[in-house]
């Protein structure tokens, strides 16, 4: 993981001089094991740039069912795929950006993410289906886009603004 | 992925040792809960006090493990983390499963507390 200066995702409001950006980026191998790795990783730097304990969470949660729907859509049929992702602390909050290059959405859009039913008998509880529900519900100002063959995810998490 | 488990008269109680139930473990952590449950009494208890991250793999690994009790035998949680909590709070889940605040509360619990 490198901190790194001007890095700014689509939409971000742009860095003031005399601010210090506080940002990271993470390259994640797309595996199961990876992602758990690069999670991992990931909680270490987030303090590091000003991401209160109580925080990580639900940012972690988020990156999670990303990760996790690109290792077994986007990228199923690559064996050595990469995730990268950038995060930058705004005062707006924490901006990050995740892309890859693998199969794009189907659509060309992320899925609608609604909850499945679970007032049904125990036998037909829903197993999944819950990642994209999560991920609507915890990120704001979500878009994707399709830049040639990769796909670009940007979004906003409501925390990191403590300081 | 490792479970262990403690039996009391009427209860065993299953802990998960690791820190996460993930899309890395969520496999091995249903096989394992698939084989304390069938050789468990009629009332199993998952401890999951050790667990401070569970995504939507690891939510279905353990509505998977409910789905795999034997008819007339009873599946609860106890100890969630705040992190863990949220997760069936967002989905809805905890209003699926009877959750102790403790597995020690669980133990005491009487098998009809729903």
């Amino acid at each position: 993981m490198r901190a790194e200066r001007g890095f700014a995702p689509p939409g971000a409001p742009a860095t003031l001089s005399g601010v210090s950006v506080k940002e990271l980026r993470l390259d994640v191998s797309a595996t199961p094991y990876g992602v758990q790795i690069g999670l991992t990783t990931l909680r270490d730097g987030l303090r590091g740039i000003g991401i209160d304990d109580s925080e990580l969470p639900s940012v972690e949660l988020v990156l999670a069912e990303i990760f996790n729907n690109i290792v077994e859509h986007a990228l199923a049929e690559t064996e050595d795929g990469v995730i990268e992702v950038g995060l930058q602390c705004t005062p707006n909050g924490l901006w990050i950006t995740v892309e890859d290059d693998g199969n794009p959405m189907p659509d060309g859009k992320p899925p609608l993410g609604l909850l499945p039913a679970v007032d049904v008998p125990v036998c037909d509880l829903p197993e999944g289906g819950f990642g994209w529900f999560l991920i609507r519900e915890l990120a704001h100002d979500l878009t994707y886009t399709r830049e040639g063959d990769k796909n670009l995810l940007v979004f906003r998490m409501a925390v990191g603004r403590g300081e | 992925m490792k479970l262990s488990h403690r039996d009391f008269a009427d209860v065993r109680v299953i802990s998960v040792t690791e820190n996460r139930i993930d899309a890395a473990c969520a496999i091995q952590f249903k096989d394992e809960m698939r084989h304390l449950t069938d050789t468990g009494p009629g009332r199993v208890v998952l401890d999951l006090g050790s667990v401070d991250f569970l995504d939507s793999s690891g939510l279905g690994a353990v509505v998977s493990a409910l789905k795999a009790v034997r008819n007339g035998q009873r599946l609860e949680l106890a100890s969630l983390n705040p992190s863990v909590e949220r997760v069936f709070h967002l989905t809805r889940m905890d209003s699926i499963f009877r959750i102790y605040d403790t597995a020690e509360t669980a133990i005491e619990g009487k098998s009809d507390a729903r």
